[in-house]
């Protein structure tokens, strides 16, 4: 049988926000335990919450990014389970009426389609804490320094329609975030993470089919895998004739699998209702204008501007623009270095992007900055070094942190840009090398090549090649 | 010197007849000697009273005295208290020692004032008799077989009985105006966020207001103007300017109109109908109008309350679930467990009983038919109460349908219980001021009358009771104990 994908995703995003949603505690990350926790955090007797102006503000702020209506009044619930991490026995979270409404996402897919992707809502929502089973032995340990932190939960329509259309989604919903200053992306610490909501039809069938949501998978490869398995799975359920039960499912990157962690059934009822200690959230037009006044410029925005004022085209405006700090990176080489926009862009996208991706850094981690990337390619741009001259010093500069200039002063590696010099150099070549001179202009064009060659061998390969080109050419051909 | 109004104390403090030291030392001596037959301190704290005294005198001699720089008072132990134990009459709180100052007790600490303790009560503010306390029952001081009401019972008791001459108190649905009016003093509930609830362990927080109990209405005025007031910790306090609440307490009557809901009077005991009308007619001699109003919906008060409180202290008790502090059972042999054993050892009867309601009412399938709909009939009663306010200025009634009731005599039928606050619940529904003072006596127990006010109009409340203060002498009635 044929069958058709149905996936959407809930995305928490670490809000980028000093203090947490609801305390002056530190968001920070990485703290000892339960050191940034304060008694709001702690659920103490007689505490209250007062929201954080920050974290609306950037909720208003993705809000106008996805086209998305505003509600101008919105409400916050109390969502009660017991949990350890949990201090208060409820989450603060927007239930009923969320702050940001229904929008949507363009997406780029492989085949360069693009796809718009509906946004249902976006919520507030405090984080819980952390608790450690392997911190202490024969006891779990409670970390609440992560309790309160700002989430903003993006849920998607269940527009897509296969695992790589959901890591297109996540990966532009990732760089929009980074985009808008807020949320960190960083997957690792989990300030970007996401639940998938997976369920297979038969082609041509309206209804959906029961899903299953599948729990915290925090890389974007691992949510291909684990849609991808769990795709597989629900077809192997539904094709030896069973039915697929509504549940949470969590993926074990070590199997690649997804196992049943609790039914529908076995749910909490979460028992939400208004919470008392909070007005109903209201979103001024003033506070739209101030959100709308601080928008950066989007993804889309600075590809479409990279291939106007860069004149690049729109495959390498894309790959620039998919980070925030590549962009920037980019522009700083192209400022600094006043080279062509085409060569600095051949640079970050070429020998810059594989040294990183060898060594597993991200462009905000890179050893060489911007600018000594652009004291290397200022050197390309004004003849100082041929293209190939570059990638020596190059590597020169993976290995230190001198600037082109004195590896290129230290090792020689001008080139030669007097042409009286090189035209000497050309003529001792012809000299040396009588029999291929003939056989060049016996017409064996071939042979020009073994000329160059010469030549660079000659130079320690510091002739400019295209200066070397046409002054070959000419000698070669003027005694004719 | 007990006898005292606050009024009165500041100026034998001022004229320096009495230190501020002397004054604790009087107030801690009678507690030392009568407390043990009312029951009403949960703690004392001497030595902490002394040391704030100590400071209080130097400053009245320094000339940096306020109003009520140096007057002795208590804190319902419902109020956290920096580094000394807050209960909230809970078995739960017994081990608990408050890190922080609730927002009340910094300012009248910052007015200077002088804690002497904290008040019983029932357990987390739920009661209306003050037999839901895991310190025992407190006693009522005009016959110690009755209850003092509650659930700020331990507070009343103690004003009533001349052991401070002020103390905090908390009202969700009645628990300032119920036990102020049995143990015959003066009890303001103020406008919902007129005070703040920072540190004011939480029952039911759309309902639960602190307030004040004293001997008189001025006494009540001078100190709602060191407690009144926003606080950025609390969000839904309101930030409206602080009026000087004494300056209009000495207003004439005169145009005044007050409402008496007909619905307040049906069936009512025809001995509180003579009282209260008794009250009006003093009112009315002081140029006052009186007009009879309807509130149709306020019959419904009562069920809503009681799906609304709950509903709110079924989420706001989850805390205690002896994780990070309060009561632990021993030896939880795992997580259910620990929860289960906490909370069942814990909590009191009628706690559990609240909480279990609450989270039935906000189950799925239930949420619609209980929470929501008693949401709506709460906006009923509130647009009844906005349209009364149209036509009067202010409505009066009694507190409670009878005076206090013996020890023990509803302890096993709640419903019997809660319509002990059947005239009160309607004001925190609403979110208005109410204020409960002295009206008489009925069979030598004291009664009080009711004076519920527009939003934050608390001064109009105080100058209409001190007005009917200056012609009555309800209000110096004394206990003799």
């Amino acid at each position: 049988m044929q069958w058709e994908v149905i996936i959407g995703l809930e995305v928490h995003t670490q809000l980028l926000t000093k203090s947490k949603i609801f305390s002056g505690a530190s968001t920070a990350y990485g703290a000892t335990p339960n050191s940034q926790a304060c008694l709001v955090d702690l659920a103490f007797p007689g505490v209250l919450p007062v929201l954080n102006k920050t974290a609306v503000e950037m909720a208003l702020k993705f809000g106008l990014a996805v086209h998305a209506e505003i509600n101008p009044y919105s409400t916050f619930e109390r969502k009660q389970y017991f949990y350890p991490d949990l201090p208060k026995g409820y989450q603060i979270s927007q239930y009923q009426t969320p702050i940001v409404g229904k929008g949507y996402l363009d997406i780029e897919l492989d085949n360069g389609q693009t796809k718009r992707v509906g946004i249902t809502r976006a919520h507030l929502e405090e984080d819980a804490g952390k608790s450690l089973h392997d911190a202490i032995p024969h006891m779990s340990g409670i970390d609440l320094n992560r309790a309160g932190t700002p989430l903003l939960e993006i849920v998607s329509e269940p527009d897509l329609r296969s695992a790589e259309e959901a890591v297109a989604y996540l990966k532009t919903l990732h760089a929009l975030v980074t985009y808008l200053g807020i949320c960190d992306g960083n997957m690792q610490e989990g300030s970007f993470r996401c639940d998938a909501n997976v369920s297979i039809r038969p082609v041509g069938q309206k209804e959906f089919g029961t899903r299953a949501e599948i729990k915290n998978v925090n890389s974007f490869r691992y949510v291909e895998k684990a849609i991808n398995y769990e795709i597989e799975r629900q077809k192997e359920v539904l094709e030896s004739g069973g039915i697929i039960v509504q549940e949470t499912r969590l993926y074990d990157a070590s199997t690649n699998t997804t196992r049943s962690m609790r039914s529908k059934e076995a749910a909490n009822d979460y028992r939400y209702f208004p919470d008392p200690d909070l007005l109903t959230l209201y979103v001024s037009e003033s506070m739209m204008a101030a959100a709308s006044q601080s928008m950066p410029e989007l993804p889309w925005e600075k590809a479409a501007r990279f291939q106007s004022d860069y004149q690049l085209s729109a495959y390498d405006a894309k790959v620039l623009t998919a980070e925030r700090g590549l962009a920037d990176y980019f522009e700083t080489v192209v400022k600094l270095s006043q080279a062509a926009p085409k060569l600095v862009a051949n640079w970050v996208m070429g020998d810059l992007a594989a040294f990183l991706n060898k060594n597993n850094l991200s462009i905000e981690a890179s050893p060489i900055s911007g600018e000594r990337l652009a004291g290397l390619i200022a050197r390309i741009q004004d003849n100082t070094i041929s293209g190939k001259m570059a990638k020596t010093v190059f590597e020169a500069m993976c290995e230190s942190n001198d600037t082109a200039d004195h590896i290129i002063e230290a090792r020689g590696l001008k080139q030669m840009t007097d042409s009286s010099a090189l035209e000497k150099v050309i003529e001792e070549v012809m000299t040396a090398n009588p029999q291929q001179l003939n056989d060049y202009r016996a017409g064996k064009d071939k042979l020009f090549a073994f000329f160059v060659g010469q030549v660079m061998k000659a130079t320690k390969g510091q002739a400019n090649p295209q200066q070397l080109n046409e002054l070959l050419l000419a000698k070669l051909k003027s005694n004719n | 010197m007990f006898t005292y109004s606050i009024k009165e104390l500041a100026h034998a403090l001022a004229a320096g007849k009495i230190s501020s030291q002397e004054l604790t030392q009087l107030y801690l001596d009678r507690i030392a000697a009568l407390d043990p037959k009312l029951n009403s301190f949960i703690t004392v704290t001497a030595e902490h009273a002394l040391a704030q005294a100590k400071a209080a005198d130097k400053k009245l001699s320094t000339g940096e005295a306020g109003p009520l720089t140096g007057i002795p008072m208590a804190h319902k132990d419902i109020f956290c208290t920096n580094g000394i134990k807050t209960s909230c009459a809970s078995k739960m709180l017994d081990n608990f020692i408050a890190p922080y100052d609730a927002t009340v007790v910094s300012k009248l600490n910052d007015a200077g004032m002088v804690m002497l303790g904290k008040t019983n009560m029932d357990e987390f503010a739920m009661g209306s008799s003050n037999e839901n306390s895991f310190y025992g029952n407190v006693k009522n001081p005009w016959n110690i077989d009755y209850v003092p009401g509650g659930s700020s019972g331990g507070s009343a008791a103690a004003v009533a009985a001349r052991l401070a001459p002020m103390a905090t108190a908390t009202d969700t649905g009645g628990s300032i105006r119920q036990p102020a009016a049995l143990c015959g003093i003066s009890g303001l509930k103020p406008t919902y966020g007129r005070v703040s609830r920072w540190g004011m362990i939480a029952f039911a927080s759309s309902l639960d207001q602190g307030g004040i109990m004293a001997q008189t209405a001025e006494d009540i005025a001078l100190v709602m103007n060191a407690m009144a007031g926003h606080d950025e910790k609390d969000s839904t306090s309101i930030d409206l300017p602080v009026p000087d609440y004494t300056t209009k307490l000495q207003d004439s009557l005169k145009g005044l109109k007050i409402g008496l809901p007909k619905e307040y009077f049906e069936g009512l005991d025809p001995k509180m109908a003579e009282l209260i009308h008794t009250a009006a007619k003093a009112l009315e001699a002081q140029g006052a109008t009186l007009q009879e109003i309807s509130l149709p919906n306020v019959k419904h008060s009562l069920p809503v309350y009681y799906v609304i409180a709950p509903a709110e202290c079924s989420a706001n008790l989850a805390r205690y679930d002896g994780v990070r502090y309060g009561h632990r059972c021993d030896n939880p042999k795992d997580l259910l467990d620990l929860y289960q054993r906490s909370r069942a050892e814990g909590f009191g009867a009628e706690v559990k009983r609240r909480i279990l309601v609450g989270t039935y009412v906000l189950s799925a399938g239930y949420y619609d038919a209980y929470y929501l709909q008693a949401q709506k009939v709460r906006r009923l009663i509130a647009n009844d109460f906005h349209a009364a306010f149209e036509k009067v200025d202010m409505i009066l009634g009694p507190v409670t349908p009878n005076a206090a009731f013996k020890s023990g005599e509803k302890a096993q039928d709640p419903v019997s219980m809660y319509l002990s606050d059947i005239y009160t619940l309607a004001t925190n529904l609403v979110g208005s001021p109410g204020l409960s003072i002295p009206a008489g006596f009925i069979d030598g127990l004291p009664v009080g009358l009711q004076l519920i006010g527009k939003h934050f109009d608390e001064a109009r409340l105080l100058n209409v009771a001190h007005q009917y203060q200056q012609i009555t002498d309800w209000h110096k009635q004394m206990p003799s104990i």
